[in-house]
């Protein structure tokens, strides 16, 4: 028996739908159909009270959330695509990330983004938004990397007061098994090392944990040991875990999958640059995507956003600096 | 006759009470502006000036402590005759620490979301999805039965995406949203011919699938008779109804602005007059109050008025140096929920 990353999330759903009447899921296609990548499929027939097909109306959608939050519910929202809550962004930006701060009335409410890029899904199917939500006060932003995480993250993040922008990697949807959905349930806001190394530190979240593991794997075989920490919630940021482990290694390359400027890895390299600086043996480097739209062509898509190969060449220069 | 507000009070008293709530608005919005040319008001002033008819009377007839209503930015007569304390306008215009929003929120964008109020952002349109949030969440609840939401908006308002979003969502839920458009005819500067291309916004509500009226926003009776219509529509299970009220803004956009853009023969025309004389006609001429009473009230709410400003203004500002600055409600780190074991990776 296996679990993928998918499964984790439905599950999750499932049992925040069992065990919480505040909860319950709207977004497009998300009931008879399933979802367009099924992480609800099931649950309408289950729920069917409460899980509801929206219209393709994103900004409203949230509108709807936040009002019903307001109300004593804990919605989720599932935008089809990450690329789609850009319609959405005033109701969470200024909508949802400003009611707390503003009234003292919390609004708990669930962002699903399905994030990232899979071959073929082109520039408006592909995207990573979490450094954009990030830069936004009242915001929590979770990137869960494990098929473990994926569960436990999402019903930790219901549990929260906040809005949460909890983004998917819709690569890892189906590519990323585990034995089952029991992990060390970290708690949110605490990273991970993911694997433990003492000549570089490489700080990733999401998808990206797992291309810097590849990458760390082939190091090892040249001899260098790389650690990889796994960020798990972009904000709150858990800085402390970063430089603790540049402090043993010197070294730290961010690896995202966004857009270059700034963003999550230069946040990482800016406050590890500011509190860690005499911890440093060689300038902190940023590995991203590159800084067009995501293209179409796998060819091009694969060379559009780091690899195992360019995450290997970034290390080698910050080894050998 | 004018149609009785259904189940809310009698058409008399009913009557005197939005007029009251008219009428509290517009002294205390005078002085809120005296204020702010004084420069006692930091930021800026928005008056609803002309717009307390069709306010008052939404704001009157729906059931506080039931009800949801999500004012704007002409609101100041609906949010007291819902029940607003004049206090929580005078300590948001003059950042009392004590104020509903404790100075980190200014003048119109105030509410108390736990009580049915939600407090506006700037971006117009936003609040249309978010009362029929509310209302979809009685609605989970078992508790929507009898129950409405009302928000107001302009006629800029009404060419913003969020609008069209939030008016079919709620069309699509079937929920009891009561929408007024105040087509005060300019948003800001602009005026109608440059917002809209159809005839009457009213001709929207057909094409959303809701119950559409059209009032003339300076005549109180009609606009009593109107929007308590419509109310009763949507608690009646009728879905969302739409109310456009035709009127003008009797002021700038804010008190920064003349309106010189608002020709002279549009002021002197019949949606240029004053709805608090329309009302104070219509209420003396059907015996329903007379001069020397409304006269009375005047000094009463002009009275009460100084003294909602005095108090504020005595009251401590909020201090950078107390301010929790956080935007979270969650505080970080959070509990450990077991110990972190050995680096664990599927």
């Amino acid at each position: 028996m296996s679990v993928t990353y998918i499964d984790a999330i439905r599950e999750a759903q499932k049992t925040l739908l069992r065990e919480d009447p505040r909860v319950f899921l709207y977004g497009q296609d998300i009931g008879t159909f399933g979802g367009a990548f099924k992480a609800t499929k099931g649950l309408a027939e289950m729920f069917p009270d409460r899980v509801f097909d929206s219209p393709i109306s994103e900004d409203a959608m949230i509108g709807l959330a936040v009002g019903a939050a307001i109300e004593g519910m804990r919605p989720i929202v599932e935008m089809q695509f990450a690329d789609f809550s850009s319609i959405a962004f005033n109701q969470i930006v200024n909508q949802a990330a400003t009611h707390f701060y503003r009234t003292g009335v919390p609004i708990p409410i669930t962002v699903r983004l399905p994030s990232g890029g899979t071959a073929g899904s082109g520039p408006f199917h592909s995207q990573s938004m979490e450094g954009i939500y990030s830069q936004y006060p009242g915001l929590i932003v979770l990137t869960p990397a494990s098929v473990s995480d994926a569960y436990h993250m999402l019903i930790d993040a219901v549990a929260l007061e906040d809005p949460v922008i909890f983004c998917e990697h819709k690569f890892l949807y189906r590519w990323l098994k585990a034995k089952s959905i029991n992990g060390d349930h970290l708690p949110i806001g605490q990273a991970r090392i993911v694997r433990a190394g003492k000549h570089a530190t490489v700080a990733a979240y999401s998808a990206m944990v797992h291309e810097a593991v590849r990458a760390a794997d082939r190091l090892q075989q040249d001899g260098w040991d790389i650690e990889v920490v796994d960020l798990r919630s972009v904000k709150p940021l858990d800085i402390d875990t970063v430089l603790a482990s540049v402090a043993r290694t010197g070294r730290l390359l961010a690896v995202g999958e966004a857009f270059p400027w700034g963003g999550v890895t230069a946040e990482v390299v800016s406050r590890v640059s500011e509190e860690g600086f005499h911890l440093l043996d060689a300038p902190p480097q940023r590995l991203n995507a590159r800084d067009t739209p995501v293209p179409y062509h796998p060819k091009l898509w694969a060379a559009h956003r780091p690899t195992p190969e360019s995450i290997c060449q970034a290390l080698r220069k910050l080894l050998t600096f | 006759m004018h149609a009785t507000p259904d189940g809310l009070a009698t058409n008399r008293d009913f009557l005197r009470a939005v007029f009251c709530s008219m009428l509290r608005a517009r002294i205390l919005e005078n002085k809120l502006s005296s204020l702010y040319k004084a420069g006692k008001i930091v930021g800026g002033v928005y008056l609803g000036r002309g717009q307390e008819a069709v306010s008052a009377t939404l704001g009157a007839s729906l059931l506080q402590g039931r009800d949801f209503f999500a004012p704007l930015i002409r609101d100041q007569a609906g949010r007291t005759a819902f029940g607003e304390s004049m206090l929580d306008c005078t300590r948001t215009y003059l950042g009392s620490a004590l104020g509903p929003m404790r100075g980190r929120d200014g003048n119109i964008h105030r509410g108390r979301p736990q009580s049915g109020v939600p407090a506006m952002i700037s971006h117009l349109g936003s609040q249309v999805s978010l009362v029929a949030g509310m209302l979809f969440a009685k609605r989970l609840q078992g508790d929507l039965e009898g129950r409405v939401g009302a928000t107001c908006i302009g006629d800029g308002a009404s060419s913003t995406g969020a609008f069209h979003e939030g008016l079919n969502l709620a069309a699509v839920e079937g929920l009891p949203l009561v929408l007024i458009i105040g087509n005060n005819q300019y948003a800001y500067s602009t005026p109608n011919h440059r917002q809209f291309a159809c005839a009457d916004l009213v001709e929207k509500a057909r094409g959303y699938g809701v119950g559409g009226f059209a009032v003339d926003g300076t005549d109180l009776m009609a606009c009593v008779s109107v929007i308590s219509e419509a109310i009763r529509r949507a608690r009646a299970g009728q879905g969302p109804q739409m109310v456009v009220a035709r009127l003008l803004r009797l002021s700038g956009h804010g008190e920064h602005d003349d309106g010189f853009y608002v020709p002279g023969e549009l002021r002197g025309g019949h949606y240029g007059r004053d709805c608090i004389e329309v009302a104070m006609r219509q209420l003396v001429e059907n015996g329903i109050a007379g001069v020397e009473e409304i006269l009375e009230w005047q000094e009463q709410f002009a009275d009460e008025v100084q003294r909602a400003v005095a108090q504020a203004q005595q009251e401590a500002a909020p201090d950078p140096y107390l301010e929790d600055w956080t935007a979270l409600a969650t505080r970080f780190p959070q509990p450990c929920c077991q110990p972190a074991a050995q680096p664990a990776f599927p």
